[in-house]
């Protein structure tokens, strides 16, 4: 803000003196600079950087399709099924604003999971930015309780046998166990009480919770600057402005980009909100289009795709206790990446093959666990459930000891961008 | 009560664990005929929902489908509707409902017969043509079901298909049925018939797919125009970026 603004601003009008107003009782002019027209990120990012931005385009969407839908679903256990059928009968464009939160809540995973990708890739997590990492990980904590809760709501035979099955493995811990899984039901069985406090905490706690999140994750990153596919710290290098030589403005230049990955976004999701809204039973489960009945059991119960891979990690292990324990290591570990990865190289184009081979396992090891999660666990699936699970923690557990032997390329000074 | 939770829980895990064999038992027994039904074909449609309210809905409602929808869907008055396909004088703004009373059904079936608004979603349309295709009289002279071994439900459409017997190879494994009573249609034409049922009950599933796909392409549409806009915009923007 240069002292000659206010004369600026007085040949502008109307519109000018308001902004002036505003920037005298309130710093919007200077956040605005802070966050987007003066915060610099790097001009080689690539499309795995997209995914924070449509992350938040995601939020974004299921917040608003989430109040919609509030104006008419019931939480009732006699009236949910119907009202959500009324949603998509009678309810103008009802169809759509339910399809667009269901599709919704399984993009949400699939960005975020490519987010959380990205930042494997490139070393998104280590110093200066592992408080990043943690602050994305509670967000991560956040999304699965708030998926859990509205997976609950249409009052499905899914909705209700999942919720059983989820909310049990509370109960294998020792004493509090069953004081605790009462505690979460609010009743000695899923029931109306339960659906309710869903209901609240699926409409109004974790949202709050998300956003407030994901606004302290996004400070962060702008403290800190984001990263590159490069691994190079531009704020090292900086012009007489203090403009780092190889950052461009999140806007224009980010911003514009960004509308080209959501509009991409946006086909991607279409085709499947307009042409496949269930995805061939994955998005929305076929047993989930017959009403909640709590004496007949579905032919066969899982969680959604996105949490099948922690699934059949808890089902890997034989000890009920020992699965529950093991599936919750399997997320928290995450929480310890920025310290558990000893390589000084951030990025994968200067690490050593161990790191590279490392991840290739690990990745596949999550998809064929999340494959596995929608298997029954017996047999030949078991032995292989076992195997993977063994190799998901060796990723996580073995790190110190791979990533001290990689032997890396030399990262440049500065970033490499073909225009 | 740490006894009764373990037991709960050992329940629980013991259902989880014991899906595959559940879902083997209970799943369909025999492959499943491809439907092959078209919820754009209005006409069939219309001898769909003719036939429903003749032969299903006396014991099966479609709570949430709703008759005045059906006209405009179906592309009939609202007066064609009320005289030839309801009747029971209900209002056209109602939903198909039944007038069985569910505690009378379950004393006469056993079970109340479901709701059928979303069986095409919850089974799929093959299920339900080769259900609806595959009742036979068994050799205790009982309704019987290849898809639903020991279904409460009668075969409601004998008038029009006829009867058959399951016929067995040597080793016992079931090769197909041998019809013993004509009926009033032909082997395709009954296949016809029970496509038009099934491709009705897809349409009383998600009355709005048809018009959601039309949408879905002008939405596409307008997305990939957008898409070379914001393409071309982005390109210019970053033309300075060296």
């Amino acid at each position: 803000m240069s002292a000659t603004q206010p004369e600026v601003s007085r040949k502008l009008g109307a519109a000018g003196r308001l902004n002036e107003w505003i920037n005298a009782r309130f710093p919007l002019q200077k956040m605005l600079a802070e966050h987007v027209t003066e915060y610099y990120a790097s001009k080689n990012l690539n499309f795995w950087y997209g995914f924070g931005v449509l992350s938040m385009f995601v939020l974004v969407i299921m917040i608003v399709s989430g109040i919609f839908l509030t104006m008419a679903y019931k939480p009732s256990a006699t009236e949910a099924f119907a009202s959500v059928e009324y949603i998509m009968r009678d309810v103008e464009y009802g169809w759509l604003i339910r399809y667009i939160h269901s599709t919704g809540a399984s993009a949400f995973f699939i960005v975020v999971y490519l987010h959380m990708f990205r930042a494997l890739l490139y070393g998104s997590y280590k110093k200066p930015r592992e408080l990043v990492w943690i602050l994305g990980m509670l967000i991560y904590l956040a999304l699965m309780a708030e998926a859990f809760f509205g997976y609950m709501l249409p009052w499905g035979q899914m909705s209700y046998w999942g919720a059983q099955v989820i909310i049990s493995l509370f109960g294998a811990l020792p004493v509090i166990g069953e004081p605790l899984v009462t505690w979460i039901r609010g009743d000695f069985y899923i029931s109306d009480i339960t659906l309710n406090r869903f209901f609240a905490l699926h409409v109004i706690a974790l949202p709050l919770v998300l956003v407030f999140l994901v606004a302290l994750h996004i400070i962060a990153l702008h403290e800190v600057g984001s990263s590159n596919p490069d691994g190079v710290e531009i704020k090292e290098k900086k012009d007489a402005n203090g403009v780092p030589l190889d950052g461009v403005a999140f806007h224009p230049y980010h911003t514009y980009k960004d509308v080209v990955y959501i509009t991409i976004f946006l086909i991607l999701f279409s085709l499947v909100v307009f042409f496949a809204p269930t995805a061939g039973g994955y998005f929305l489960e076929t047993a989930n289009f017959e009403p909640a009945d709590p004496l007949v059991t579905p032919e066969a119960i899982h969680p959604v795709w996105y949490f099948t891979p922690f699934y059949a990690i808890l089902r890997a292990v034989p000890d009920k206790l020992g699965g529950v324990i093991l599936m919750g290591a399997a997320v928290m570990v995450l929480f310890f990446l920025p310290w558990l990865d000893r390589c000084k190289v951030k990025s994968i184009r200067y690490r050593g093959w161990q790191y590279k081979l490392a991840l290739a396992l690990f990745v596949v090891s999550f998809v064929v666990l999340g494959w596995l999660g929608l298997m029954p666990a017996t047999g030949f699936y078991l032995i292989l459930t076992q195997i993977f699970t063994i190799i998901y923690f060796a990723f996580f557990l073995f790190m110190p000891i791979y990533t001290r032997m990689e032997k890396t390329k030399p990262v440049p000074e500065r970033v490499v961008y073909h225009a | 009560m740490l006894d009764q939770t373990r037991k709960l829980l050992a329940f629980v895990v013991a259902a989880v664990m014991l899906t595959p064999a559940v879902s083997l038992a209970a799943g369909p027994s025999i492959p499943l005929d491809r439907a092959n039904n078209d919820v754009r074909n209005v006409a069939s449609l219309q001898r769909g929902a003719r036939l429903y309210m003749n032969f299903c809905l006396g014991c099966h409602s479609a709570q949430f489908m709703r008759w005045n929808r059906i006209a405009q869907d179906l592309q009939l008055t609202e007066e064609q509707v009320m005289t030839n396909l309801m009747f029971t004088g209900e209002s056209i703004h109602d939903t198909m409902q039944i007038a069985m009373p569910a505690a009378d059904s379950e004393v006469w079936f056993g079970k109340v017969p479901p709701d059928l608004s979303l069986i095409s979603r919850s089974r799929g349309t093959d299920y339900l043509y080769t259900f609806l295709r595959t009742f036979y009289v068994d050799e205790n002279g009982n309704s019987n079901n290849k898809v639903l071994e020991m279904t409460s439900m009668p075969n409601v459409l004998w008038e029009l298909q006829g009867l058959q017997r399951a016929v067995y190879d040597e080793n016992g494994d079931w090769t197909g049925f041998e019809r013993f009573r004509e009926g009033s249609m032909t082997p395709e034409q009954f296949d016809g018939a029970v496509r038009d049922i099934v491709n009705f009950l897809d349409y009383v599933g998600e009355p709005i797919q048809v018009e959601r796909q039309r949408i879905g392409v002008m939405v596409i549409a307008f997305l990939l125009v957008f898409l070379v806009l914001s393409w071309l915009f982005k390109r210019e923007v970053w033309r300075n970026v060296k």
